[in-house]
């Protein structure tokens, strides 16, 4: 428990540091340009390949699942839709990228760390936690509700794609049931938590990264516990913002 | 000019370093020595306050830098230039962008004023057309010339060297040694050296301080070192078979 208390209150001493008044603002923009093509463009690809593939399998589970002559068919398509929207792009995408951009961040930053790099940029005057934390953090607040929202339209598309050349759905019946009783705030919702999440995956990666003590065998154990920590985190803060958003 | 006085430092309940009292000159090249592990590291880290001191004074000219706050170490730590163990170059950074970097961070100079000091910096070291090479194309000589490029690049009056010619060749650890000599000559720095090489000893030790088991055993310069009186140095000193035969014929 005392071990918990003191990692809950270094943690916040990190984020009070990384949040103070950075020393040269222009340094910390090309930094943040560079760390959106780093973490953000880069995890295009990732993203787009696993919203299709799982926007598919939603499709066909519904269809198969609810094979029933008194469910219509657009059901499919609305349950596509909204299992994408509420919990896919937001929850399970933020799962991937813990597990990608996570345990980069954390590597990076304890490489950084046993190699001397963090104590030559403390000793040039640099607050380190702040150049090398910061960046990270408002790169994915600004661009992990882009990945989000092109997770739902590559899901959706591959829901659609699947569906259609499956022959459980027809391509009308499809794109009515993702128009059907739509909710504008669900996308809220859904952008709303993708911007937690991807506080919670920098920071804590942040986190562990930053305070490695050893060689690389700790780097690799880091990169490891900032996954997990995140991952156990990102589930428990979906209840809490489920509740909180929906109820 | 570095003074400290009466430091005391332990990790998790260990004392790693004792009652140190010692004053570094300026223009002078200072030399902490002592096996490894006996604290020359801790002290060094503790100088710049990478680590907490438990007790004791450490004095940058007149400024008391252990009481300082954290924006107020900023400031001195601007003036201090640093040489890792490891060189610590920025991976993800070219040699050029690694020795620009406390110019980035720190002046409003232009672009081409900036580049004309990387040039320079780099030309200062021997570092010649290597400008777009990544610190892992680097050979270990060079990965420690342009660390010092980049401590020198704000004219540091403090410059700190941790084991600089570990892990280098003989005739590369002396161009490094003579490289940190002049530049202290050059510069007026405050220049503290630590190192367990005696090559390094006797080329550039002009003030010596060496260190056992956390404590301050002696004080000197290269010339007092061969025939002091203090047992621990003298084993240190005397410790390899050459050396044991130049006591001998001594």
């Amino acid at each position: 428990m005392l071990k918990f208390l003191t990692q809950f209150g270094r943690y916040f001493l990190l984020l009070k540091k990384v949040f103070s008044r950075p020393e040269k603002p222009s340094v910390y923009y090309k930094q943040t340009m560079h760390e959106l093509v780093y973490l953000g463009l880069n995890s295009i690809g990732i993203i787009t390949v696993i919203s299709f593939f799982m926007g598919a399998v939603i499709t066909l589970q519904t269809a198969y699942n609810t094979e029933n002559p008194i469910y219509p068919t657009y059901l499919i398509g609305l349950g596509c839709r909204d299992s994408i929207i509420l919990e896919f792009s937001s929850t399970v995408a933020a799962l991937i990228l813990a597990g990608k951009v996570g345990s980069n961040i954390a590597s990076e930053i304890g490489t950084m760390r046993v190699t001397e790099q963090i104590d030559a940029l403390e000793i040039m005057g640099v607050n380190s936690a702040s150049y090398l934390i910061l960046p990270k953090i408002i790169a994915t607040l600004l661009f992990n509700p882009v990945l989000t929202l092109l997770s739902i339209c590559v899901g959706i598309f591959g829901g659609w794609i699947a569906g259609t050349m499956a022959g459980v759905i027809t391509s009308e019946d499809f794109i009515y049931g993702i128009q059907y009783a739509f909710i504008p705030y669900y996308i809220t919702y859904s952008l709303i938590k993708t911007l937690f999440f991807a506080f919670i995956i920098t920071s804590v990666s942040a986190f562990q990264g930053y305070f490695v003590e050893g060689g690389s065998l700790e780097v690799g154990r880091a990169s490891t516990k900032a996954v997990v920590f995140s991952s156990v985190l990102i589930l428990l803060f979906n209840v809490i913002l489920t509740q909180l958003l929906l109820s | 000019m570095i003074t400290i006085k009466s430091l005391n430092k332990s990790f998790n309940g260990k004392q790693v370093l004792t009652d140190i009292s010692v004053a570094f000159e300026p223009g002078k090249t200072n030399l902490i020595i002592g096996r490894s592990g006996s604290g020359k590291t801790v002290l060094l880290k503790s100088i710049v306050g990478l680590h907490d001191i438990e007790s004791g004074e450490i004095w940058y000219d007149d400024v008391l830098f252990n009481k300082l706050d954290f924006n107020a170490k900023k400031e001195i730590r601007k003036e201090i230039g640093m040489l890792f163990q490891g060189s610590a170059l920025f991976d993800s950074l070219t040699v050029d962008q690694n020795v620009r970097f406390p110019l980035d961070m720190f002046t409003d100079k232009t672009e081409e004023e900036k580049k004309d000091r990387v040039n320079f910096c780099l030309q200062r070291v021997n570092i010649i057309n290597a400008n777009n090479l990544f610190p892992s194309e680097l050979s270990g000589g060079m990965k420690k010339r342009v660390a010092i490029a980049r401590a020198i690049c704000l004219n540091p009056k403090y410059l700190f060297c941790d084991e600089p010619n570990s892990g280098l060749d003989p005739i590369t650890a002396i161009l490094i040694d003579e490289l940190i000599k002049e530049l202290t000559e050059e510069y007026n720095m405050t220049t503290i050296v630590n190192t367990h090489d005696m090559n390094s000893v006797m080329q550039i030790g002009e003030k010596i301080v060496f260190i056992s088991e956390g404590l301050k055993c002696w004080e000197g310069n290269k010339d007092d070192v061969l025939d002091s009186d203090c047992t621990t140095l003298n084993d240190f000193v005397f410790a390899n078979a050459l050396a044991k035969q130049l006591k001998a014929s001594l």
